[in-house]
């Protein structure tokens, strides 16, 4: 469904990728893992077109992915959150899932100025998605509060409704649990394994190496911008490479802090 | 007094009112995608000129001269928003207070036709008052109907974050020129029906005062809806009359009430979220 080939960025002197090869095929949950500075996020920066890869093909279905514009691949067909969450703080929560359904309104000038009947189809229809995906998400009981008085789990589910809003294909998770406790983290797994179940195929970077190894059916592993490992999770567990490399090395593999300090990282690299 | 007396006293101020009303709104266009655009004092100069000469020079009857006041900014607000749009914050604002100085010393020497610094005269006064009174009411629905259209939320999207706004599909850039030209019609639109008003313009008019007035409306009033800018602009218009005495520091006037409102109230007078919390202050503690 979506494959990298040759995939190489860098900034500067600095080569954050070089020559990744990754394919993601339809209907799994694929995990992305690796450690800290990795450059997990370029590539997700890089499939969305938010920046152009140096070398290397990419496409997605088929469709040639470089050139193309964030929106363009939005429409495509994918769809990502953020590791440090990107709502629109200043709308409700109804509202951040309507922006999602926007390329869906299929509504002409005319139409909205007048208040035509089909203008006014589209806006219903669009609201009742947006609260049939709030209330999977389980927050469809603050529809009319500002996203800014959530808590971080609940940002981080309404921008995963907000994802769904643009009808993807292909969803691209960025470290989903991160800062939420073990509770929140297993209803998530299973919401997730319901968005599977609908006929979505997820591409996910998470440190939670539980919450991975229960998820995903194939891993792939980036150290240093290059792809060391790839396969299934018990292949991936008991590669010595990877263990050396990652689980070996990383002693608090549950804190927090470890995600913290990939924020400000890839902060700089955006 | 009665009512014709406050119309012959009054009137010019009344209607200068309605086209100040139709500037804040422009610029509101552009502020609402979170653009610090300050050329709509210029694009109304365009329009301005534009209606004027034509209505002066080859006898145009009204509406045409209205419908070129109109285009003519838009079609340069096209020109000079390829660049510029690409811009942001800080940087797009001294782009387009740049390109308004440009405008400006353009009219200054373009003498032959705008008549310089001596400005034009004698502009046939064709703007009636419920030209001015349509112009604002439909200016008003549409933005009001584009408001609470998809266009409206891509525009709030930009304004809060425009990478998550470009994935959800939202074109920013084409979203953010169209605002920009809008603005720029809009103001264009307030000068051709001022200069058809006022008899007489001259590029001063249209200058980089203009240019901070006119945001000093927008945001004084707050852009959180279309009422702020309505409101901004009835105060600017009419607070100098009110203190007619203070009429030589009305700029100076003008600065402190934009420190003090920026100060106090960041969001404008007139901010609904702020009504809201007035009116449930128990939630308000929650939150």
């Amino acid at each position: 469904m979506l494959e990298l080939a040759g995939v190489s960025k860098h900034f500067g002197g600095l080569q954050v990728l070089s020559e990744v090869d990754l394919c993601v095929p339809q209907g799994t949950i694929f995990g992305l893992i690796g450690p800290n500075g990795a450059g997990k996020t370029t590539v997700f920066n890089l499939i969305t077109g938010l920046l152009a890869p140096n070398s290397g093909r990419m496409s997605f279905e088929g469709q040639d992915l470089l050139r193309q514009k964030p929106h363009q691949i939005t429409r495509l067909g994918i769809a990502r959150t953020f590791q440090n969450i990107r709502l629109f703080k200043e709308m409700t929560l109804l509202e951040n899932v309507v922006v999602g359904t926007y390329r869906h309104m299929d509504y002409g000038l005319p139409g909205l100025l007048l208040g035509l009947p089909g203008f006014r189809a589209h806006e219903a229809r669009a609201r009742a998605r947006a609260l049939e995906l709030l209330a999977w998400m389980k927050l469809d009981g603050k529809a009319h509060d500002l996203a800014d008085n959530l808590s971080y789990g609940e940002q981080r589910r309404l921008e995963l409704a907000r994802a769904l809003a643009t009808e993807p294909r292909l969803l691209l998770l960025d470290e989903p649990v991160a800062g939420m406790n073990t509770g929140e983290r297993a209803e998530l797994m299973a919401e997730i394994q319901a968005i599977r179940a609908r006929g979505y195929t997820i591409l996910m970077i998470e440190h939670d190496m539980r919450f991975v190894m229960g998820l995903c059916e194939q891993i792939a592993v980036l150290n240093f911008g290059k792809v060391i490992a790839c396969g299934g999770p018990d292949k991936i567990r008991s590669n010595a490479q990877v263990i050396e490399a990652y689980l070996g090395r990383d002693d608090e593999e549950h804190d927090v802090a470890p995600s913290a300090v990939v924020c400000a990282n890839d902060g700089d690299a955006q | 007094m009665d009512l014709q007396n406050f119309w012959d006293v009054y009137g010019n101020l009344v209607l200068t009112l309605g086209t100040n009303a139709l500037l804040a709104l422009s610029i509101w266009l552009t502020l609402a995608c979170g653009m610090l655009a300050v050329a709509n004092a210029a694009f109304m100069g365009i329009g301005a000129y534009t209606a004027a000469l034509l209505t002066m020079k080859c006898g145009a009857p009204f509406a045409l001269s209205l419908a070129a006041g109109i285009i003519m900014p838009a079609l340069i607000a096209v020109i000079i928003g390829l660049p510029v749009i690409r811009l942001s914050g800080v940087y797009l604002a001294m782009a387009t207070l740049a390109f308004g100085e440009v405008v400006r010393v353009f009219i200054l020497n373009a003498e032959s036709w705008t008549g310089g610094a001596m400005g034009l005269n004698g502009i046939p006064q064709y703007t009636q008052w419920w030209h001015v009174l349509l112009a604002v009411v439909l200016v008003l629905l549409a933005l009001w109907r584009v408001r609470a259209s998809k266009i409206g939320r891509a525009f709030d999207a930009i304004r809060g974050d425009e990478t998550a706004a470009s994935l959800m599909g939202v074109d920013v850039r084409t979203r953010k020129m169209q605002a920009f030209v809008a603005g720029a019609a809009i103001a264009g639109l307030a000068g051709a029906l001022n200069a058809h008003l006022t008899f007489f313009i001259s590029p001063g008019e249209f200058g980089f005062d203009k240019g901070v007035e006119i945001l000093t409306m927008a945001i004084l009033g707050g852009t959180g809806g279309l009422a702020g800018p309505i409101l901004g602009a009835g105060i600017i218009t009419v607070l100098p009359e009110a203190l007619r005495g203070l009429a030589d520091y009305r700029l100076m006037v003008n600065g402190v009430i934009l420190v003090l409102i920026v100060l106090f109230l960041p969001q404008g007078i007139w901010d609904p979220a702020r009504f809201k919390r007035w009116l449930v202050p128990k939630k308000a503690a929650h939150a």
